[in-house]
Parts: structure tokens; sequence; C-alpha cells
């Protein structure tokens, strides 16, 4: 018979139940995305709210991006719930006192939002591919123009003013939506290492970082692929960006590490056993040295020293690379941390991923790529590089 | 006494919207929902044991009863029974990994400052039961000079404030009149956040089911005129259950004549499981 759980090995005294952990890998990837979706859609309004021309070049992509992203939330969710063809019963009768209750209808909301505001961002190019294109790709775009075919000055007035008026509701509800997430966790006064009013406020910083991050690393991979130069003034300026918030996520999060320590309260000593054992690799060595204080000090060179050109790039990438990491080792030690420290305050519990199955960290992987893969797939239909639209390239064709 | 009286609440908003699926409702049955669900008085939501036919019992008033239970540290044996019982009742896995109610035991031994705890999950323990689906208190500590040991009964608490309830983001776990905290299993999702909100460990996620479970008191049996299974069967009534609105029941004298503690007070949720002779490193 298949195995229906696994029992956790652990130490001192931990609640019998609590030998079974209840949220695994794919609650890590879940605040994981949602952060990304909020960190690409800030890049992404930069440009088109704050007007900051630099962001220009990766606007759009940001924006394409963060769609990919928020389509796949759903899905670590849905795989880790034991009843996923229930998953409607939160919305069709929400317990409005639960944190979570909301969640449908903001996500909901927000994902309209990007679908919407991607759909103006993206209307020329698909009316254009509805007019000039061939094959299969004119009639995917004639249904996504949604008959909308007028491209007239007044017309594309008439869609900034919404691209605006969407980026500049889109800002409180992306990150509305990852603080949210924040307080789902701190918000359980049950455990120790959750419960802190700081929980969101450190959830939507290390969101901004990674959403810049991911934007600065796909930005120059796509831009090395397609053969086209890197606009170095956008990378400086993600690079301050990412520079800028980093700092702040680091302060919250020793502000947040440092009052649990000094708080003390019942059960630390486990917690300090746990933070001076286990917690040291994960925590200590990969978030915040290799993840946090490299690419700071990376970062704070850059900008000190007003490096230029390949390095600068190289520079940015290795930084978002390891921002990347550092954020997705914030939520492990966050999701998995906190359960791994009893309830009891007396023991200790360890979280032993499987690889296989369906909260296995294969499922957990495939849910992160998925966005990329979906990335991909919009790039064949349009095309979020600000150098050149697929109206561009298919005037080009014909005219060769 | 009316089928509405003793409808739970949340459930009546279910079946309402189940009446929408079936056609059967339009504008004016909003106001309705009440008679609506009340006309469908089998109609009700999950079973929450074993094998209970209707829910609550028939005859049953919610209305009528504040159930609580009480647990006298001082006289647990630590012989499981209660364990067992449980288990066997409420169809709990038979494993050391899943417990509707548990036993802790706690000893101080000669020249220790804290305390040696262990419960069911403990290999030691496994060991000396055999296996994972029998239960049993190892005799560890009989070449160690033992200064102080008891055994301190564990289960849902039925909280007052519970924490489960407030982060169900279904309501598919709600508090009843009568002063349970029932899950319904139809309705569940299967998210376990109440898993995570419970301080008291006593919730788990049912994998058979896909759902969480827990300690329902035995409302099954409690709602037919019976006492939870392991109340029923310990043999030193370490564990008592009683209704506060009836000042003779066991429960009633047991809080009047004691000066009574619940666990972890200070996390608000107003706990409903009352003890004697708990000590300061019971947690």
């Amino acid at each position: 018979m298949e195995t229906l759980f696994q029992a956790a090995p652990f130490s001192g005294y931990v609640y019998p139940n609590e030998t079974v952990i209840p949220w695994s890998v794919l609650i890590v990837v879940y605040p994981y995305l949602t952060g990304l979706v909020a960190g690409s859609f800030t890049v992404s309004s930069l440009f088109h709210v704050f007007g900051m021309e630099q962001f220009r070049p990766v606007s759009r992509f940001a924006m394409l991006l963060a769609l990919c992203l928020m389509v796949c939330v759903p899905m670590p969710l849905l795989l880790h719930l034991g009843h996923p063809e229930r998953a409607f019963n939160a919305m069709i009768t929400p317990h409005l006192t639960s944190a979570f209750a909301i969640f449908g209808y903001a996500a909901s909301f927000y994902t309209l939002l990007l679908l919407v505001e991607n759909w103006f961002v993206f209307r020329p190019q698909i009316v254009q591919i509805a007019n000039e294109g061939t094959g299969p790709l004119r009639w995917i775009c004639r249904v996504l123009s949604l008959g909308s075919n007028d491209l007239s000055e007044h017309a594309m007035h008439y869609d900034h003013k919404w691209i605006y008026a969407l980026a500049v509701i889109g800002i409180p509800a992306a990150l509305g939506l990852h603080g949210y997430v924040g307080f789902v966790f701190g918000s359980l006064k049950s455990r120790e290492w959750w419960s802190s009013d700081l929980m969101p406020p450190v959830f939507l910083l290390s969101a901004v970082i990674s959403g810049t991050s991911l934007v600065i690393l796909l930005y120059v991979i796509t831009s090395l692929a397609r053969k086209v130069p890197i606009e170095e003034s956008c990378i400086k300026g993600l690079v301050y960006t990412l520079w800028g918030f980093l700092m702040f996520a680091l302060l919250l999060e020793g502000v947040e590490f440092a009052s649990l320590l000094y708080r003390s309260r019942e059960g630390i000593e486990t917690i300090m056993t746990y933070v001076t054992g286990r917690l040291v690799v994960p925590f200590f060595v990969l978030q915040l040295g290799l993840g946090s204080l490299v690419p700071l000090l990376t970062l704070s060179f850059l900008i000190v020293r007003g490096v230029k050109g390949r390095a600068l790039i190289g520079a940015a990438c290795a930084s978002a690379l390891l921002v990347l990491f550092a954020v997705l080792m914030m939520r492990w030690n966050v999701v998995i941390g906190g359960q791994e420290i009893s309830k009891t305050g007396k023991g200790l519990v360890t979280y032993e991923p499987e690889w296989f199955g369906r909260e296995g960290l294969l499922a957990a992987g495939s849910v992160l790529c998925m966005p990329m893969i979906l990335m991909f797939l919009a790039t064949r239909i349009v095309t979020p590089w600000a150098e050149e639209s697929r109206a561009a390239l298919l005037r080009g064709r014909a005219a060769s | 006494m009316t089928n509405d009286t003793t409808k739970p609440e949340v459930p009546a908003r279910r079946i309402f919207l189940r009446n929408i699926g079936r056609g059967a409702a339009c504008a004016g049955a909003v106001a309705g929902a009440g008679l609506i669900a009340g006309a469908h008085g089998a109609d009700t939501p999950a079973t929450p044991a074993s094998d209970g036919q209707s829910f609550p019992a028939p005859g049953y008033d919610w209305n009528a009863h504040r159930w609580a239970f009480a647990v006298d540290a001082t006289k647990c044996i630590g012989c499981l029974r209660c364990v067992e019982a449980c288990k066997k009742e409420n169809h709990v896995a038979l494993d050391a990994h899943h417990f509707r109610t548990w036993v802790e035991r706690y000893a101080y031994l000669e020249g220790e400052e804290k305390p040696h705890v262990d419960s069911m999950p403990d290999p030691v323990n496994i060991q000396a039961a055999g296996s994972e689906e029998k239960y049993r208190f190892a005799n560890r500590y009989k070449d160690a000079k033992v200064e102080k040991a008891f055994f301190v009964p564990k289960l849902c608490n039925h909280c007052t404030h519970p924490a489960c309830v407030q982060v169900c983001p279904t309501g598919a776990t709600y508090k009843t009149r009568d002063g349970f905290v029932l899950i319904d299993h139809k309705y569940c999702i299967g998210c376990q956040y109440c898993v995570q909100a419970c301080p008291y460990g006593a919730r788990f996620f049912n994998h058979a089911k896909g759902v969480t479970d827990k300690c329902t008191w035995c409302y099954h049996r409690v709602t037919r005129g019976l006492m939870p299974a392991c109340v029923e069967v310990c043999p030193v009534q370490a564990r008592m259950f009683g209704d506060l609105n009836d000042p003779k029941s066991v429960v009633s004298l047991f809080i009047r004549n004691n000066r009574v503690q619940v666990l972890k007070p200070e996390t608000g949720n107003a706990p409903n499981v009352y003890y004697i002779g708990l000590d300061k490193e019971v947690v």
C-alpha cells in the first residue's frame, strides 16, 4: 500500500501530531511565486506609473512576467490541498474571520487586473499581427484582440489612460496581495517563529528584491539570446532598486529576528538550539551570508565605483541570482523553520522533503518552472522587448 | 423542539447554497434561508465520527447543554486505554503519529532541573508496545532515580475562542452551541491552516480522507446520552465529562471544588478542558 504520510524525525518533546509536517515545500514555493509577481510588477510600474525612463526596456517584459507568474500562484496551493476540487468552497462561502478567506478574491482580482493591463499594453501588437500576420498566430491574435482593432491616436491615448490607471491600482494590489501572504503567517499566535507584526513588511520587501532580481536576470539572458545590446542605464536603474530594497529587507529581517531572540519568551531555549544548530547553514550561511550580504556588498561596490560595461552586467546578474536564491531560502526558513520548532517549545522536528510525489521537490520545481514555460509561449505571440515589436519584425520579413 | 434550533449556523448557510444549486432558490429565498434549511432536517452535514446516522441525534437539544471536559492528572496511571478506545471508536489511523487524544509522561530525575517528557511517538515506547498499532509507556526509568513523575492526558480543548475556527477559510470547522468544535469532512478543503493554528497540536491531517481531523469529544456518543469513549474506559476516573448547565454534573462539581487550570491560557483561546494536577513544565 502506498504510504500516505511521512513521519518526521524529532528530538526533545513534540506533540504526537506534530510528527507529520503539515505544510510542505509547496507552501515554500507559493509565497515565493507571489513575491516574484509583486516584485516584477513593481519594476514595471517604475516606468508605467513613475515614468522612470531607464526602466522602459524591461517594463512590458516585467508586466508579462508578472502575469505568467501570477497564473501559476494557485498551483502549489491546489497541489497541496487534500481536496483541491473543493478549493472554490473558500470563495463560495468565505469564512471572513480567516486570514486566508480573501485570498481567492484578492488573487482573482489581481490576475484579472494583470490580464487587462497586459491586454492594453500588447493590444497594438496583437492587432497588427491579426491584420498582417499569417497562419495560426493570426487567428490567435484575432481572438485575443477581442474585436478591438482601432489603433488610431485617439484609441492609443485611451489605452494609455487605462494602462496608467491599472498600473496605479496594481501597485497596492500587488503589494497588498503579498503583504497579505505575510499576514497569513505572521498572524498565527500558535508558532513563535511566525507570530510577528513585521512578517508582512518582511515578505513585501523580499518580494520586491526577488522580482527585481528575476527581471535583471531574464532581461540579460533574453538580450544575450536575441543578440541585442543590453541597455546599461536600465541595468543601473535595476541595480539601484535592488540595492535600496535589499538594505531595507535585511534591516527589517534583522529587526524581526533580533526581537524574537530579545523577547525570549517561553521556549526560547529550543529556538536557540535550532538557531545555533540546524539553522546555521540555511539561514546564516546561505540566506544571510551568501544570498544577502555578498550581493549587498557587490551592489554597493558597483554603485560606489560606478562600474560600467560587462563587469556591471556580470556582477548585477550574479547578485540577482544570489538574491533569488536568498529569498527562496528565506521562504524556506520561514515556512519550514516555523514547523520544525515544536509548539511545545521543548522539541524540534526535522522536515525531510520527498523527491517524488504530489508534494515532493520535483513537483515544487515543476511549479517554479511553469511561469518560465508560460513566458516562453507568451513571447511566441507578443514581443515584450522595448526596441522591437512583432509587427516590425513582420514588416521586415515582408520587405525581405 | 423544531429542527431549526438543532441546525448549526454554518451548515445552514451551506444547505442554502446547495438549494440554490438545485434551482430551488430564487431572490426571495435569500430572506427565507433559515426556513429552507429547516425544511431539510435530514439533509445534515458530515458525521464527525465513525458511525453516526444523523447529526446531531434525534431528540437532542443543543441549546440545552454546555459541555466541558475535566482531567484529574493526579489520577492518571498512563494505561493508555483512552488512546486505544479513541482510536477504535473514531477509526483513527493506527500509527504513532495521528491522535485525537494522547497521554504525556513527565519524569523529573534526581539532579535534573527539567523533566523528561515522552508520549506515543517516542521510539522507545513504540518498541515497548511492539508495534505502532499498540500503545504503551516503556518502563524506561526503572533504573533511574525518579523524583517526581506524572501523566497528563491531552485532547482537543474545544475552546471558546478557537483559533482553528478563526483561520478556517471555508467555515468547514465550526463551534456548536453546545460547546463542541467540529469539522465538516464533506466541506473541508484540507489546507491544514487549522492544524497550524491550534496551539495544542490537537489537529492532524486525515490522509485517507484528505481532510483535517481531531477529537470531537465523541459528539456522536454524547448526543445519544453516552460518555466520550475515553471517559468511558478510564479505569481511574481521571477523565470526566459533563454539562456546565447542570450544576450537579461531574464537571461542574470538579470546577467548583478544585482550583482548576487550563492549558496555554495566554493564547486567548479559552480552552474548555479543565485540569488539576498540572505542573509548570506541562505544555
